[in-house]
C-alpha cells in the first residue's frame, strides 16, 4: 500500500502574528514554522497503514526551502521519501494553483491513498485536499476521525464525525482522505529516526520540472485575492467584582451578567 | 537568532514538545515523590534519549556536542532531576568507553547504554577530593587478572540505580595525577561493591545521589578502561563535554524563568495595574533578557566549536561559569517578581529556584572554573 501525504508548513500556533507594512501579509521574520497540525494526523496515519499493509510512505510539501525541515521531520517519523514543490513563481499562490502544482508533482506516482490535513492552520481554507482529489479525479473524503483499510486492500472506510453523529463512508481506492482531530495521536519522530532522516530521498521539484506554467502562479495569478489583514480586536481589560462576602459577590455577579453583559 | 543545522533543529522541536507534553505535566509530582515514574522512562528509553551521542554503530543516534546542548537547553525548562536517567549514559558515564574503552568494552557496554537497559555513572568525587580530582584516594591494587579496589566515592549521579560505573581509582600513588590515575568499569553486583541509599537533596528531585563504597571490590583487569595511568586524561576530557551539558541545561532554566516572570509581571495586577509597569519589575526583566542572549551565545558557540573538534577547554570552563550565574540571577529574580506566589512549592518557580542551585556546583564549581579560566592566562598560578 503506498500512500502520500501532503504536508503545508505554518506559523507555530504560539508565535506572535504582526501584520506587514502593506497590510495583506504577515511579517515573516522570527516565525518559528512547524509541521501543520492537521498535516501531521495524515502522516501518523499512513505510517499506521504502512505498519500493517506494508508499502512506501512519500511526503510532499510545497513552499521556500525551509519547508525541506517539516518534510524531514515526516521522514523521522517513519516516512520514507520526500518531494519538495519550490520555486518562487510559487509565492502569493492561492490554494486552487497550489493544487495544480501539487497534482502535476503526484499524478505519475505510483499511490493507493493520498493523505493531506482537513486545513492549514494558518489561512483556514481547507481547499486544496478536494481540490487536488478533483483534479487527480479520485474519491475525495473530508474530516476522517478513523480510517480503516480492508483486508483486500481494495476500499478504504472513514468515520466522519457529524452534529454529535458519525457518519460512515465507503470508498474505492486510490482515494484522498483529509485528517481531522481525533484521527490519531501522532509519534514524537525518534531521536535515531531524526539521523536516518537525514539520509532519505528528498527531490526538489520546480514548476519547470513540473511542465507548469508559471505565469499560471503567484500572486497576480490569485483568483481569491487578500484585500485586507486585521488583526482581532485587543481583548477589553476584565472585571474584578468587590464586595465583602461571597453572598454579595455573587448577586453583583449575576446582576452584571443580566445588565451588563446580558448573557442571562 | 542562532542558526542551527536542519536536524539539529528538529531534535530541538521533538524534545521540546515532549518535554511540554510528557514531563511538565509531572514535573511537580516528580519533585515531591522524588521519583520519576517507570512509564516515563519508558517513554524516554522509546524516544531514543539514551543513546543520543552514542554511535549509530551501538545504536545510538550519534549526535554531538551541538545535539547534546540543545538536549539539555530543553530539560533545563522542566523538573532536571528527570534528565539524570539518561544524560550519563550520553555524557560522562559512556564517554570514558568511548575515549578509552576496548572494542570488546565498546560491544559490550554501548548498545546496552544507548537503549536505556543500562543506566551509567561516573564516580570521580570522593569524602576529600572533587574539584581537587588529583587528590583521590580510592586504590585499585592489580592482583593477578584482577583489581582490587577500596575506597569510597559520594554525591555520584545515578550511583544508587546504576548498572555500571566509571570509576576513578589511584593504581600508582607515587605517580598521582602524572600517570597514577586510571579509570575502571565496575558493574552492579560485583564483589565488595557497594551503591549506597540515595541521598536526600535540595533540588533534582528524581535523580539518584549517593556514595558508592568498595571493599575489597574485585573486578577482572579487562575492566580497566584505556591503559593503566589514563584516568586523569579520561576525567578531563569527559568533563569538558560535561561541562557544555550544564552550562546549556542553565540557559534553558533561565529562559524557562524569564518566560514565566515575563508572563507573571503581565498579569499580576498591583496598584491598579500590571507589575509589568513598574520600573522595578522592567529593569529586572532587561537585565534577565540580556544576560540570557549574552549565555546563549556562549553556550552555542561553544557547542558549534566542539562540535568541529575545536579545543575547547577554557571557553568550557567560562561557558559553564557564566550561564550557571546567570540561571541563579534569572531564577532569584523570577521568584521575586512572583513574591510569595514564587515561595509556594507547587508553583515551578519555587522548584526552578531549588533545582537551579546544583548548577553552579555540578560537574566543578564555579570557582574551580575561574581557577582554570585563570590559568591560562597567568603563568605561575598555583
Amino acid at each position: 500500500m503506498n500512500i502520500i501525504v501532503l504536508l503545508k508548513q505554518v506559523p507555530d500556533t504560539e508565535t506572535q502574528i504582526k501584520i506587514a507594512p502593506d497590510g495583506k501579509s504577515i511579517v515573516t521574520d522570527d516565525i518559528k514554522w512547524i509541521m501543520n497540525p492537521y498535516d501531521e494526523f495524515g502522516v501518523e496515519e499512513a505510517l499506521r497503514i504502512k505498519e500493517k499493509f506494508g508499502g512506501e510512505v512519500t511526503v510532499v510539501g510545497l513552499g521556500p526551502k525551509r519547508v525541506t525541515e517539516s518534510i524531514r521531520t515526516a521522514l523521522a517519523m517513519g516516512a520514507d521519501k520526500g518531494i519538495l514543490i519550490t520555486d518562487d513563481a510559487l509565492e502569493g499562490s492561492d490554494s486552487l494553483a497550489v493544487a495544480k502544482a501539487i497534482t502535476a508533482a503526484v499524478k505519475d506516482l505510483d499511490y493507493d491513498l493520498i493523505f493531506t490535513g482537513q486545513r492549514g492552520i494558518d489561512d483556514d481554507m481547507g481547499v486544496v485536499g478536494a481540490s487536488v482529489a478533483e483534479l487527480l479525479g479520485i474519491p475525495n473524503i473530508s474530516l476522517g476521525i478513523k480510517v480503516e483499510i480492508s483486508e483486500d486492500q481494495k476500499t478504504v472506510t472513514v468515520n466522519r464525525p457529524v452534529e454529535g453523529q458519525t457518519l460512515v463512508i465507503e470508498s474505492s481506492l486510490p482515494a484522498l482522505i483529509t485528517a481531522q482531530k481525533g484521527l490519531n495521536e501522532p509519534r514524537y519522530a525518534s531521536l535515531p529516526g531524526i539521523m536516518k532522516a537525514k539520509r532519505k530521498p528528498l527531490e526538489e521539484k520546480s514548476l519547470a520540472d513540473l511542465g507548469l506554467d508559471a505565469s499560471e502562479f503567484g500572486t497576480e495569478a490569485r483568483k481569491v485575492k487578500i484585500l485586507e489583514l486585521t488583526p482581532p480586536p485587543e481583548r477589553a481589560a476584565g472585571k474584578i467584582i468587590e464586595g465583602e462576602t461571597p453572598q454579595e459577590k455573587a448577586a453583583e455577579l449575576a446582576r452584571l451578567l443580566h445588565e451588563e453583559a446580558k448573557v442571562l | 537568532m542562532i542558526e542551527l543545522p536542519e536536524e539539529i533543529e528538529i531534535l530541538k522541536q521533538t524534545v521540546r514538545r515532549f518535554v511540554e507534553d510528557e514531563v511538565e505535566p509531572l514535573a511537580y509530582l516528580i519533585d515531591e515523590q522524588e521519583r520519576v515514574p517507570d512509564q516515563l522512562v519508558k517513554k524516554a528509553r522509546d524516544l531514543g534519549l539514551f543513546g543520543l551521542t552514542i554511535p549509530e554503530q551501538y545504536g545510538g543516534s550519534g549526535m554531538g556536542p551541538l545535539g547534546l546542548a540543545v538536549l539539555r537547553e530543553e530539560l533545563g525548562r522542566t523538573n532536571m532531576g528527570f534528565g539524570s536517567f539518561f544524560l550519563l549514559n550520553n555524557g560522562i558515564g559512556s564517554k570514558g568507553i568511548l575515549y578509552q574503552g576496548s572494542d570488546e568494552q565498546k560491544e559490550k557496554y554501548l548498545p546496552k547504554l544507548a537503549s536505556g537497559e543500562m543506566i551509567a555513572c561516573f564516580a570521580l568525587t570522593e569524602p576529600d577530593a572533587g574539584s581537587d580530582a588529583g587528590a583521590i584516594k580510592t586504590t585499585a591494587e592489580r592482583r593477578g587478572d584482577y583489581y582490587v579496589i577500596n575506597g569510597t566515592k559520594q554525591f555520584i549521579t545515578n550511583g544508587p540505580v546504576a548498572d555500571v560505573a566509571t570509576v576513578i581509582v589511584v593504581t600508582d600513588k607515587k605517580l598521582g595525577a602524572h600517570g597514577g590515575i586510571s579509570a575502571v568499569l565496575v558493574e552492579k553486583g560485583a564483589r565488595g561493591f557497594i551503591q549506597g541509599k540515595e541521598e536526600k537533596k535540595m533540588g533534582w528531585h528524581g535523580s539518584a545521589t549517593g556514595s558508592l563504597i568498595f571493599e575489597d571490590c574485585t573486578v577482572p583487569v579487562g575492566n580497566l578502561l584505556g591503559k593503566p595511568g589514563q584516568g586523569f586524561a579520561v576525567a578531563m576530557k569527559t568533563l569538558a563535554f560535561g561541562r557544555l551539558g550544564v552550562a546549556a541545561t542553565a540557559l534553558g532554566a533561565a529562559q524557562r524563568a524569564f518566560e514565566m516572570a515575563c508572563d507573571y509581571a503581565s498579569q499580576r495586577v498591583a496598584f491598579g495595574k500590571p507589575i509589568a509597569k513598574q520600573q522595578f519589575i522592567q529593569g529586572m526583566i532587561a537585565d534577565m533578557a540580556t544576560e540570557i542572549w549574552a549565555a546563549r551565545l556562549m553556550v552555542y558557540t561553544l557547542a558549534k566549536d566542539m562540535e568541529a573538534d575545536l579545543e575547547r577547554n577554557t571557553e568550557a570552563s567560562m561557558a559553564k561559569v557564566f550561564a550557571t550565574e546567570v540561571a541563579w540571577r534569572a531564577a532569584d529574580a523570577n521568584v521575586q517578581i512572583h513574591g510569595g506566589m514564587g515561595y509556594i512549592r507547587e508553583h515551578p518557580a519555587e522548584r526552578l529556584y531549588r533545582d537551579v542551585r546544583l548548577l553552579r556546583i555540578v560537574e566543578g564549581t564555579s570557582e574551580i572554573q575561574r581557577i582554570v579560566i585563570s590559568r591560562k592566562y597567568l603563568s605561575n598560578p598555583l
